[in-house]
């Protein structure tokens, strides 16, 4: 990494622990909003977070690997995670997967060559009722057929 | 996506006029909210059902002046989604019984605990907020009261199931894995910042202005004797009408399914992936806490459904969501996963499942928190329920 970029990581690091206070309850919302914007929080934040903060940074990758919507690899820009849990099977989640995967060019777990797309399995997202749902980043799509997911896709594109 | 409008009930869905509940609260003493509250029975909505007037009784009799009222919105419990309804078409409820809540336990701070799922609900409800601040119903000296204090942030979760669980939950609010704390101390003792919380889920905060308003004995009369008051269902898989009922603590199993048009039924889980799954045989059971217990999520199979491949899905969903502290669950969920692979080929002996069974049991046992002492219930009643589909699979192919 060039310098001026770490330079540019850092203060922005910086102005998130002003924005978030640096106590230890602000580490999730300071890694919540690098991951939003970033999609994922590299080595080199985590570091920088765990010094702010003045923390280990094991203590800062024992976080970030714990959940599964912050990530210490990169990510495409729109993070699409289909419903696995059972409602979602059994009202067709594995057809809506496929066509995905069709359209996309690539498989669950995977991201796509340009870093536009990343393609994950999630849990039961409250949805049931109208199932099979998704997320594309923070918004939600339900009642999903293989047309209407690939259809979404294109107008995400 | 939709959220369903025209939904009737005798107390959530029943009508409220915003603010209705806080204005009568504040012209009571916390005792007298306290007493009316014991007198409703009202039990935690959120799946463990501890009674709401014994947990904010403690909670208020701690004299520690800092405080915290944190609203469980975790909602994770696989075809769980009444929170979400609530916190979209009825948050006036959820937010006036908060206020009432931070007044009773003398608590100035509110945290929301909103699962990472639902961030696209954030800006209604910050709008709302700043309403409720506009109208003096949030904030300083709340309607007149002079010592009266209260506000409420929201705090995102970040997609573990596991920080429902009210000790993993504060310790991801204060900045930790998820994990879940030994108890005691309670919460309600040493809770987030190592002070005096009370966790409530969001449907027991929509009860609130209520009970408030008409009495502890008006609801305490709802329901059953034990189970007072009504509870949302979130009703999904094999119905006409997936959606969320209110219905009396009570009701028959046979009775909701009547009524969101369910066919052919085949097997009903009841209280999600954690729960258990009973077989047609047993559907004139009522739903309450005596009998069959519940956090509202009900699943309905028909008799199309293969009992071992819901079972894998509900393994599967416990071996990704354990949070890997303690080895019963740890080890023990994947043990009963592959167990359930192997009844799926038709490969095992009689003598390993048994054993798998009395490891489904010591993980009842044995496990930390809720999490790896619920587990097992999916495999431990379908292997019960559904002996004869389960044990002849593999074979006839
Ligand atoms: C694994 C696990 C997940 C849980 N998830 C939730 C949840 O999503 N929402 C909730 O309100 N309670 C959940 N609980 C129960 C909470 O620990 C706690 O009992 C509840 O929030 C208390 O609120 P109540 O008294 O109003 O029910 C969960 C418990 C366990 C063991
Ligand atoms: S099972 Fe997919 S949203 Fe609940």
């Amino acid at each position: 990494m060039l310098i001026s970029e770490k330079q540019a990581l850092t203060e922005r690091v910086g102005m998130l622990v002003q924005k978030y206070g640096n106590s230890r309850s602000a580490l999730i919302p300071i890694l919540q909003d690098i991951q939003y914007n970033f999609k994922y929080v590299s080595d080199f934040e985590q570091q920088e977070v765990a010094r702010l903060l003045d923390i280990h940074p094991v203590e800062v990758y024992s976080v970030v690997s714990f959940y599964s919507f912050l990530s210490p690899n990169i990510r495409g820009k729109y993070i699409v995670r289909l419903c696995q849990t059972i409602s979602c099977e059994l009202s067709g989640k594995e057809k809506v997967a496929k066509a995905i995967e069709r359209e996309l060019g690539i498989k669950f777990g995977e991201t796509t060559k340009d870093k536009k797309f990343t393609l994950e399995y999630t849990n039961c997202m409250g949805m049931c009722d109208q199932s099979p749902a998704m997320m594309i980043n923070e918004k939600v799509y339900a009642n999903l057929t293989p047309e209407k997911a690939v259809q979404i896709l294109k107008e995400v594109k | 996506m939709e959220n369903k409008i025209e939904r009737k009930g005798q107390v959530i869905f029943s009508g409220y006029k915003y603010g209705e509940g806080i204005k009568k609260a504040l012209k009571l003493s916390p005792q007298d909210i306290l007493f009316e509250l014991r007198e409703s029975k009202l039990r935690g909505r959120g799946g463990a059902g501890f009674p709401t007037s014994t947990k904010w009784m403690l909670t208020a009799a701690t004299l520690d002046p800092e405080k915290y009222l944190i609203c469980n919105a975790d909602e994770g419990e696989p075809g769980t989604f009444k929170d979400r309804v609530l916190l979209t078409e009825y948050f006036n409820l959820v937010f006036d019984g908060m206020v009432i809540g931070g007044y009773t336990i003398k608590a100035k701070y509110g945290i929301l605990y909103l699962r990472g799922e639902y961030k696209y609900m954030v800006p209604d409800i910050e709008a709302h907020l700043e309403k409720m601040r506009k109208d003096n119903l949030l904030g300083k000296s709340i309607l007149g009261k002079e010592d009266f204090n209260f506000d409420i942030e929201i705090r995102l979760g970040t997609g573990a199931y596991i920080c429902g669980e009210e000790t993993a939950l504060i310790e991801s609010l204060e900045g930790s894995r998820g994990e879940a704390r030994n108890r005691p101390p309670f919460p309600v003792n040493r809770g987030y910042m190592g002070k005096p919380s009370s966790v409530n889920n969001v449907e027991t905060f929509a009860n609130i202005p209520f009970i408030v308003m008409k009495g502890g004995k008006w609801y305490s009369k709802l329901g059953t004797e034990k189970s007072t008051g009504t509870k949302l269902f979130s009703v999904s898989g094999d119905c006409e009408k997936p959606d969320v009922y209110e219905l009396p603590w009570g009701t028959k199993v046979s009775e909701l399914l009547e009524l969101v048009g369910a066919k052919n039924t085949k097997a009903v889980q009841v209280g999600g992936a954690s729960g258990q799954c009973i077989p047609k045989s047993q559907f004139d059971r009522m739903l309450a806490y005596e009998d069959l217990s519940t956090g509202g999520s009900i699943k309905i199979f028909n008799e199309s459904r293969n009992m071992l491949h819901i079972l894998k899905n509900f393994m599967e969903f416990f071996v990704e969501e354990s949070c890997g502290q303690c080895v019963p669950c740890r080890v023990g969920n994947v043990k009963l996963l592959e167990g359930t692979e192997m009844l799926l080929k038709g490969e095992f002996t009689f003598e390993y499942i048994n054993k798998l069974k009395e490891l489904g049991r010591t993980m009842k046992i044995a496990s930390k928190c809720g999490l790896g002492q619920s587990s097992p219930n999916p495999f431990l009643s379908i292997l019960e329920n559904f002996k004869d589909e389960v044990f002849n699979q593999g074979m006839e192919e």
